[in-house]
């Protein structure tokens, strides 16, 4: 039984005085728990549409998307959102922190829309959560006085305070140099391995994409299985090894 | 249950925090609420003081809501003594137990620096009562204070100051030779307006025709004033009337009519109360349009973080509350700071000598009503001006949102 699961979805959107946009054509994809997925592909070729409509953000204009085997399309946007919420983490290539707010104010964000527990002990959450992304000593620290790593490190430990069966990271490295990018996905994999969630990672950098276990390309709204990325893959496996 | 209280407490804590982090902006644009609620709730405060000074001065001079004066004119040469007998008689069949003569008269006292011209008024014990005279040292008049030989006095600040203000238990005597050589001994001070500055003394009326020559009062017009519970005072007025017409006799002239305030209109400072309120509304609304065209601006400039925060599991509901609560939260401090510097304005001494004039006995608290009134306005305005921006804000599309 698939976490989340995209038959046949194609994504169209009105252009202004225009016809209508095809961004995504007959999409088919399965996200289990534990599975992680990278999908490279070109700027314009839909990978931010896609990311939404994994994120239940959007829906499709045709076919089905089911989250635990339910379309959403059933689904009110509030359950949509709370489903968001509870299960879903995202990490964005620009960590988009909320400004004026310190990392640990950023981090608490998602257990503000939790309830029972997770809702009154949230700030011991988010303090977990930060000192397990090394940053228990930047608590109190503003994104401005942050090095991009460490805002990237906040923006994991948001996605992840509330253990998500499912994190979306679009470009989590785009905005980091090389060894700040490899370092960041090397905690972000080991926390989503340890919390047992599916990983998708939608990316342009082959490095980063390799790090999957599968690997998918999107061109021009078309998603296939990326062959390329996969031998590299193994190959880089082999040289680690 | 519990979604409900942590999606409240959850709102207000975001509330709170955006509050915080933009209170500068924040501040800039409360700038104007607080202004107008603290307009508005010192003008409830100081209608309310002055409200009290009015009617506490209303019934000092003109008695208590239901006050009625009686003028009585005898047929022929009937005196004074059968007049007032005739009155003692229908306030005992009616059992009308405030109820007193008031003579007025003015004479020179003989003080330490000259004689001066001095008001004179003479009275019975339930006047104090009637006319809510309030005593700001020694005593009013007690029973047994007409058998005196040396008569007791009750004299206001003016007359006091002007024997020297001195301690009432020494027993402070005046003359007048109003009345020969009686020694007149001061034992009260009643309260009255910081205006008046001439001296006056009241005396009870059994003392002065007791120690004034027989008849000596019969040409001045004494006022016969009594005081009944409002709920029957027309119909007590019709009774009296008819009785004091039937002891008085063929021939004379029996007039009664109420003499408080409540004869002339309900409340004599409701027009000013409606200016008031008027005058503070006008400055809260523009107060409002000025806090709803900056949360309009702002919450155009939040969209990003308004997406980001949809990302993260925030419902439209949600979204709407907190932007709502921003607003609310937010003018409810201005609210309370607002109720705060009306408070220190309104009770600054100066401020309270001029609305009160000296009549209220204990200035009031700040009154409580303005305040709930400056809050729940406060509150009220919030939630107006939050309400376009909380729209605008649910309308947010996460998606394009977080791409700006």
């Amino acid at each position: 039984m698939s976490l989340l699961e995209l038959d046949d979805v194609t994504r169209t959107v009105q252009i202004a005085d225009s016809d209508a946009l095809t961004i995504l054509t007959g999409v088919d994809l399965e996200v289990d728990a534990g599975d992680r997925v990278s999908i490279v592909g070109r700027s314009g070729s839909g990978k931010s549409t896609l990311l939404n409509l994994l994120g239940l953000l959007d829906l499709p204009t045709t076919g089905e998307l089911r989250w635990d085997c339910v379309d959403v399309r059933s689904m009110r946007s509030g359950h949509r959102d709370r489903i968001r919420g509870r299960e879903i983490g995202f990490i964005f290539q620009q960590f988009n922190l909320l400004e004026g707010r310190t990392a640990m104010e950023n981090a608490v964000v998602p257990l503000l829309y939790a309830d029972g527990t997770s809702f009154w002990r949230r700030e011991r959450i988010a303090r977990e959560m930060l000192e397990r992304v090394g940053l228990g000593h930047r608590l109190d620290s503003l994104p401005s006085s942050l090095s991009g790593g460490e805002q990237q490190r906040v923006a994991i430990a948001r996605a992840l305070v509330r253990t998500p069966r499912v994190i979306l990271a679009d470009e989590p490295t785009g905005a980091l140099d090389l060894e700040t990018g490899q370092s960041v996905m090397d905690l972000l994999d080991e926390i989503v391995a340890e919390q047992g969630a599916a990983l998708v990672t939608i990316t342009h950098d082959p490095a980063i994409a390799a790090r999957g276990d599968r690997h998918l390309r999107l061109d021009s709204g078309v998603l296939t299985v990326d062959e390329a990325t996969a031998a590299a893959a193994v190959e880089q496996r082999a040289v680690g090894l | 249950m519990t979604r409900i209280v942590t999606s409240v407490v959850g709102a207000i804590v975001e509330a709170w925090q955006e509050v915080r982090v933009h209170r500068g902006r924040v501040l800039l644009s409360l700038v104007g609420v607080t202004v107008a609620v603290s307009a508005l709730s010192a003008s409830v405060a100081v209608t309310e003081i002055a409200q009290r000074a009015v009617l506490e001065q209303a019934e000092s001079s003109s008695g208590r809501p239901f006050t009625m004066s009686a003028n009585l004119t005898p047929a022929g040469s009937l005196s004074r003594e059968k007049t007032d007998r005739a009155w003692f008689e229908t306030l005992e069949r009616f059992d009308i137990s405030y109820a007193t003569r008031v003579v007025s008269d003015y004479s020179p006292v003989q003080f330490s620096d000259g004689t001066a011209e001095t008001s004179m008024v003479f009275v019975d014990g339930p006047y104090a009562t009637l006319h809510r005279t309030r005593i700001d040292e020694g005593s009013w008049f007690a029973v047994g204070d007409a058998d005196r030989l040396a008569p007791a006095i009750v004299v206001n600040e003016a007359f006091w100051q002007r024997i020297g203000s001195p301690d009432l238990g020494t027993h402070p005597t005046v003359t007048s030779s109003r009345f020969g050589d009686a020694t007149l001994v001061v034992i009260g001070v009643y309260a009255s307006p910081s205006w008046d500055t001439e001296p006056g003394l009241m005396m009870l009326a059994e003392s002065a025709s007791a120690i004034l020559p027989p008849g000596d009062l019969d040409h001045l017009s004494p006022m016969y004033e009594m005081w009944v519970p409002p709920e029957a005072g027309e119909e007590l007025m019709n009774l009296v009337e008819l009785d004091l017409e039937s002891r008085l006799g063929e021939g004379a002239s029996v007039e009664i009519y109420r003499t408080d305030y409540g004869a002339y209109m309900d409340d004599p400072t409701a027009v000013l109360r409606m200016l008031t309120i008027g005058i503070g509304s006008v400055i809260l609304l523009l107060g409002a349009l000025g806090l709803l065209n900056i949360a309009l601006v702002t919450v155009r400039q939040r969209i990003r973080e308004i997406g980001i925060r949809r990302s993260m599991g925030a419902t439209s509901s949600r979204v709407f509350f907190s932007v709502m609560m921003e607003s609310v939260v937010a003018t409810a401090v201005a609210g309370v700071v607002g109720v705060m510097l009306a408070v220190l304005i309104v009770k600054l001494p100066i401020v309270e000598e001029f609305l009160t004039q000296g009549m209220v006995a204990d200035p009031p608290a700040f009154p409580m009503s303005a305040a709930v009134f400056g809050l729940v306005a406060a509150t009220f305005v919030g939630a107006l001006a939050g309400l376009i921006p909380a729209i605008v804000a649910v309308r947010v599309k996460p998606i394009d949102a977080i791409r700006i």
